[in-house]
């Protein structure tokens, strides 16, 4: 229970059983259901909106519109730029226009079915290029740019000896938790309201909802629901705003939830991005300069925009010393579907674009492109394209040599590490029998081997954990000690999100390792106690779990005083196995024995070392807390006549300052490269003249465990002197070069220069 | 329309049945049983598999009339304490919402072959999608799974 100690999950065996409830499981006598009525157009005018024969319509209880939106009907993360219901205008196809609330959830829907809109409709910006032009109609008040970050490091004019240029295209990425948006909102016959909700950040729904209900926020009062995957689809409200509005009006508990369908347009995506990028370099493969503009399309609304496009510019270089660096970001605000948080957050667009151009300027150079990799690799103490000086562990080249040692999947032969094997081969299956579904086309037994070829590809990539530019990063923890039934328990309460990354375990190791308790409960999160921020950026390990060490410790100082002041006792007295020991560990006093009826009940706040906005002129400033990086090594398999792709294996090694949970950290090192290869091969939302093409899991592809190759792993414990343990955030690196990996072995497969993801098979045929 | 089936050994009727309900719908909204998931409820995910006369099916794909007269046998009540147990102890759980579905097929699979493969491992799952675990720690736990039999 110790942490560094591989913990199961408490939640496990409920969730493997089928009995763990999760927000689309809720459900209480009385309740109605509530649609959605959405928009079938991009961009339009709103003409009129006649509910009548809606209202009409069997088990109707209540129809809302804009009209109904009882306080402000604006919200945002960042920005308030979007309507919880549209009133005069509609930016994006799905957007929320009307709710119905009735008994059965068909009612509900077919009588959704019957409300009326007329619209105006508009010709859509779809393009972000056209966004930024003076013809471009201004979708908000301020213009279509969303946010534009500069980065000015070194000379503005800097020449190197050799230049290499390339453009690269990032596709939209859908997060895709299984679980679909839900909750039940309950009116408290008080006029206040009571969710249950899952969310990644309970207290920022509250702050918004606050704001759209009218409502003080003590009215609004959330509880955490099970929580089936967020990834960041969970950072904006969906449906929260809705329920409560139809629970308000109808005096009656009201629950929605999302068909997948429903999902794809009920949250925000991966940005997709345009980045025209330019490396100069000197003859010995040393950096000289990056110039990079990134052009990334917000979509509709704001949410994390501007934090993403900081990021996507911030780390545009890659996790290099480059002494000067021209970075334009720009996000952009269109009719397609609204962009936002995905793991990774802005650092998996320019990865694609700096490891290509890497490898470009290797090929260029004649130089080995992980030699090239490890000569320019930021080390502690360089000074980043921001101007940060880079403290801590900076593994880069000793990440990029643990995946270059470990050993290549048996077979196959190679001609060299990033080399190219041209005549056919047979893959073989883990078991060492030929498969097919170890093969491109898999059990379509598209190929036996024949126009078969391997690549073997490279990448690094960096991001920040936690909130940067002076953003307030805080959580708070409550930690109380009792006596139950005769033995010491601890209970921890947090408002943090467990959305199976495993923060439940990492809450209760480091209580139990703080206080040397061995029964440790980790309650359900709500709004009773203070906020913990989100469960993104890979930052709750480090800010909730440091403020549950702390909270913590101070429990323990509590008991070791009261210890000292009953007993008479010695100074350098500690907790161990339920009980209070001296200095040897002889055993003083029995911890249920000390306290008796006495609680202890401490609340702390935890906040990292601060961080300050970037210069809006020159980008330079301590943005960022904490940096995390990862490596990665791909192997894939390409038919080149059907433009098939096999990932065999990736392998990588990412430094994570201390694995509180080790087994925990594994499955974000899987998981993470599992969404990382889907982004690199497969999954894209397609959007045509501002309509999604593919929303559903049928047309939508995610990889399956045929998709997924064995992930070799090396997880380095180097330990950061300023997080609570050496910690480092896990969860995003895995996500950021993973697929940079992966498209370079195609590349190096094929021949062909691929500058766009995800890669599909006229990228390799045509 | 009356729906009377068989629920893990125990008869459930359901009235006034609308002839769209899955029997998706049915289990979970009409019989409160939640263990099957409702992530695509199109067939592609897996998160509402449980056996049909036998048989593994995806409840969002079976309409609530044709369970009449059958026996449906869902997470709740199956026999997995085995598969379940090794889910949890190799990491194979992380939301968990993909687990209840896995946990069927696999206990599927190593009904028909007790000692899998890799490769017949990741055949008989393929029609599962885990969004969080990149499948690894599944296989382990159905490697597992089949050793502990």
């Amino acid at each position: 229970m110790r942490i560094g100690e591989s913990v199961l999950r408490p939640d496990g065996p409920a969730k493997a059983r089928g009995d763990f409830v999760y927000s689309s499981d809720l459900r209480v006598d009385g309740m109605l259901w509530g649609a959605t009525v959405r928009s079938p157009h991009p961009y339009a005018r709103i003409v009129s909106i006649d509910t009548m024969e809606a209202g009409a319509m069997p088990g109707v209880k209540a129809v809302l519109t804009h009209q109904d939106v009882p306080g402000r009907n604006l919200y945002g993360l960042e920005i308030e730029d979007q309507p919880v219901l549209a009133s005069e205008v509609v930016r994006y196809w799905g957007e929320a226009v009307a709710l119905v609330a009735a008994e059965h959830p068909e009612q509900a829907r077919r009588a959704a079915e019957k409300l009326r809109v007329e619209y105006e409709v508009l010709q859509p910006v779809t393009d972000p290029d056209y966004a930024l032009t003076s013809d471009a109609p201004r979708l908000h008040p301020d213009g279509n740019i969303t946010r534009r970050v500069k980065i000015r490091h070194g000379e503005a004019d800097p020449t190197a000896d050799i230049v290499v240029k390339g453009e690269y295209e990032i596709g939209m990425q859908d997060q895709a938790p299984l679980g679909p948006e839900s909750g039940l909102a309950i009116p408290d016959g008080e006029g206040g309201v009571d969710l249950h909700i899952a969310t990644q950040w309970l207290h920022i729904d509250q702050k918004q909802l606050a704001g759209v209900l009218g409502l003080p926020p003590e009215k609004v009062r959330l509880t955490m629901a099970g929580i089936g995957g967020a990834f960041g689809a969970r950072e904006d409200l969906s449906m929260q705003a809705h329920a409560c509005m139809l629970a308000l009006k109808t005096g009656r508990p009201v629950k929605i939830s999302y068909s997948r369908t429903e999902s794809f347009v009920g949250h925000v995506h991966r940005h997709p991005g345009r980045l025209i990028y330019e490396h100069g370099a000197n003859r010995d493969g040393r950096l000289v300069y990056v110039k990079a503009r990134i052009l990334l399309d917000g979509g509709a609304y704001a949410s994390s925009s501007t934090a993403v496009i900081a990021n996507a510019s911030c780390f545009a270089a890659g996790p290099y010393r480059c002494p000067n660096a021209n970075i334009d970001g720009m996000v952009v605000y269109t009719n397609n579907p609204p962009c936002g948080a995905m793991r990774g957050f802005g650092s998996v667009q320019n990865c694609y674009a700096h490891e290509a151009q890497m490898d470009k300027l290797a090929e260029a150079l004649g130089m080995d492109p992980v030699e090239l990799r490890m000569r320019n690799a930021l080390e502690t103490g360089d000074e980043m394209i921001t101007g940060q000086v880079i403290d801590g562990p900076v593994p880069v080249a000793e990440l990029l040599r643990r995946v270059l040692s470990m050993p290549l999947p048996a077979s196959g032969e190679f001609s060299g590490r990033a080399g190219r094997v041209l005549d056919g081969l047979v893959p073989q299956g883990e078991g060492g029998d030929v498969e097919l579904t170890s093969r491109p086309g898999g059990v379509s037994n598209a190929t036996h081997g024949e126009s078969v070829v391997r690549g073997v590809g490279y990448a690094v990539g960096f991001k920040n954990i936690g909130y940067s530019e002076g953003f307030d990063d805080y959580s708070t923890a409550r930690v109380r000690l009792s006596v139950a039934d005769g033995r010491p328990r601890v209970e921890v309460h947090t408002a943090s999100a467990e959305v199976g990354q495993g923060l439940v375990t990492v809450q209760a190791q480091i209580a139990a390792t703080e206080i040397g308790v061995t029964d440790v409960v980790v309650l359900n999160a709500d709004t009773r106690v203070g906020s913990s921020g989100s469960s993104s950026a890979s930052r709750q390990t480090y800010i909730t779990g440091g403020a549950v060490k702390a909270a913590s410790e101070a429990v323990r100082e509590r008991v070791l005083e009261l210890a000292q002041s009953e007993l008479r006792a010695a100074s350098g007295l500690r907790i161990e196995n339920d009980a209070v020991v001296d200095a040897v560990g002889n055993q003083v006093i029995a911890l249920a024995t000390l306290l008796g009826d006495a609680v202890i009940d401490e609340t702390r706040e935890f906040r990292p070392r601060r961080t300050h906005h970037l210069d809006p002129e020159t980008g330079q400033a301590n943005a960022h807390m904490q940096y995390a990086f990862a490596a990665h090594r791909a192997v894939v398999d390409v038919d080149t006549e059907l433009g098939l792709i096999k990932v065999v294996e990736l392998a990588t090694a990412q430094d994570v300052g201390k694995a509180i949970n080790p087994i925990a950290v594994q499955g974000q090192l899987e998981g993470g490269a599992a969404q990382g290869l889907g982004l690199a091969v497969m999954e894209e939302i397609q959007v045509k003249d501002g309509v999604i093409r593919n929303a559903s899991f049928t047309d939508y592809l995610l990889p399956t465990i045929l998709d997924m190759p064995p992930v070799r792993m090396d997880i380095l414990e180097l330990g950061d002197p300023n997080s609570p343990y050496g910690l480092k955030g896990v969860g995003e690196p895995p996500t950021i070069s993973s697929g940079p990996a992966i498209v370079a072995a195609i590349r190096a497969a094929t021949g062909r220069e691929i500058t766009r993801v995800p890669v599909r098979p006229h990228d390799l045929t045509l | 329309m009356r729906v009377s089936t068989t629920v893990n050994g125990t008869p459930h009727v359901a009235d006034d049945v609308w002839e769209g309900e899955s029997l998706l719908y049915l289990l979970r909204e009409r019989f409160a049983l939640f263990g099957s998931k409702n992530a695509c409820e199109q067939g592609e995910c897996g998160s509402c598999s449980v056996y049909l006369d036998g048989t593994l099916v995806c409840a969002c794909l079976v309409l609530g009339g044709q369970a009449n007269g059958r026996e449906i046998v869902t997470i709740e009540g199956l026999d997995g304490a085995k598969v379940q147990q090794a889910f949890v102890v190799a990491g194979a759980v992380q939301c968990g919402f993909c687990t209840p579905g896995l946990v069927v097929a696999a206990h599927d699979l190593l009904n028909r072959v007790p000692n899998p493969t890799d490769a017949q491992i990741r055949e008989a799952l393929a029609g599962n999608i885990c969004r969080c675990t990149g499948y690894a720690k599944i296989i382990d736990a159905v490697r597992l799974a089949a050793g502990s039999a």
